[in-house]
């Protein structure tokens, strides 16, 4: 069965709420980490054979600051969702109190991830 | 609308597959926990910044941080310990992802011969990566 009706920007109303946006992310961010690992990889195989100017590039790329910023976010974002759904996996009971596991979840990843971007972003512009 | 049917428990492939993904998520964090106290133990004393020693953390490797000069610190990882390190950052990693991809596919591609494809492109995929990895650890 599909979608006839065209739903545009009324999509963003579906009442999935927190639940919803974690699973997304954790999605979206399990498949950017593949992407910026294998890049890693290949970029280590392609530095340690040739050290050349095209694996010079790639390290310029992945070690960028931009890149970071994002990759961090899906990394710690990524482990801590996970590590709640390890919890409710193994202690059914919990599944009750997702949605306050979600809120501490962003207790704790708020902190975490706000003080290395502040970090990160102060010493990109010390070295201009 | 198609729904990818739940996994049995037992000895099936998408039940251990399931187990597995909780594993080596657990074991990812423990082996990140384990790298960052030996990225602490070795860079702390020439001052290591945020950035470089996350990358020592998850892949110590000499050939992978280019734009961090610290000679120092290269020759602290290169033993064994942390070779072996390495290589189960990158099987536990590696196959995670890849599960984690293959989940994806599954949910989203309809089976067609477009799928079967895409299964044996994330294999070769697989294979491609962690021998690729592995050359490197042991060739730096």
């Amino acid at each position: 069965m599909t979608l006839t009706r065209n739903v545009g920007l009324k999509g963003l109303k579906y009442r999935g709420g927190g639940p919803m946006l974690v699973w997304v992310l954790h999605r979206i961010g399990g498949l950017a980490m593949i992407v910026f690992i294998s890049i890693h990889v290949i970029a280590s195989f392609f530095y340690q054979q040739t050290a050349g100017d095209f694996a010079r590039l790639v390290d310029d790329i992945y070690e960028s600051v931009y890149f970071q910023v994002f990759i961090y976010f899906f990394v710690i974002f990524h482990a801590l969702n996970g590590l709640r759904i390890i919890l409710m996996d193994f202690w059914p009971k919990l599944l009750e109190y997702q949605r306050e596991m979600i809120w501490i979840e962003w207790i704790i990843f708020i902190p975490v991830y706000g003080l290395t971007l502040f970090i990160m972003i102060q010493s990109a512009l010390q070295a201009g | 609308m198609y729904s990818r049917p739940a996994p049995q428990i037992g000895f099936s492939f998408e039940y251990l597959m399931w187990i597995f993904t909780r594993i080596s998520g657990l074991a990812l964090i423990l082996l990140a926990a384990i790298g960052i106290a030996g990225a602490f133990i070795m860079g702390a004393r020439t001052q290591i910044d945020l950035s470089t020693l996350m990358r020592w953390t998850f892949f110590p490797n000499p050939n992978h941080v280019v734009n961090s000069n610290i000679p120092d610190v290269a020759i602290g990882w290169a033993t064994a310990y942390w070779q072996i390190m390495q290589m189960m950052i990158v099987f536990f990693g590696a196959t995670h992802g890849i599960n984690g991809l293959r989940v994806v596919i599954e949910d989203y591609i309809n089976a067609s011969w477009f799928k079967i494809i895409l299964r044996g492109l994330l294999l070769a995929f697989w294979i491609f990566i962690l021998i690729v990895s592995v050359y490197v650890i042991l060739a730096s």
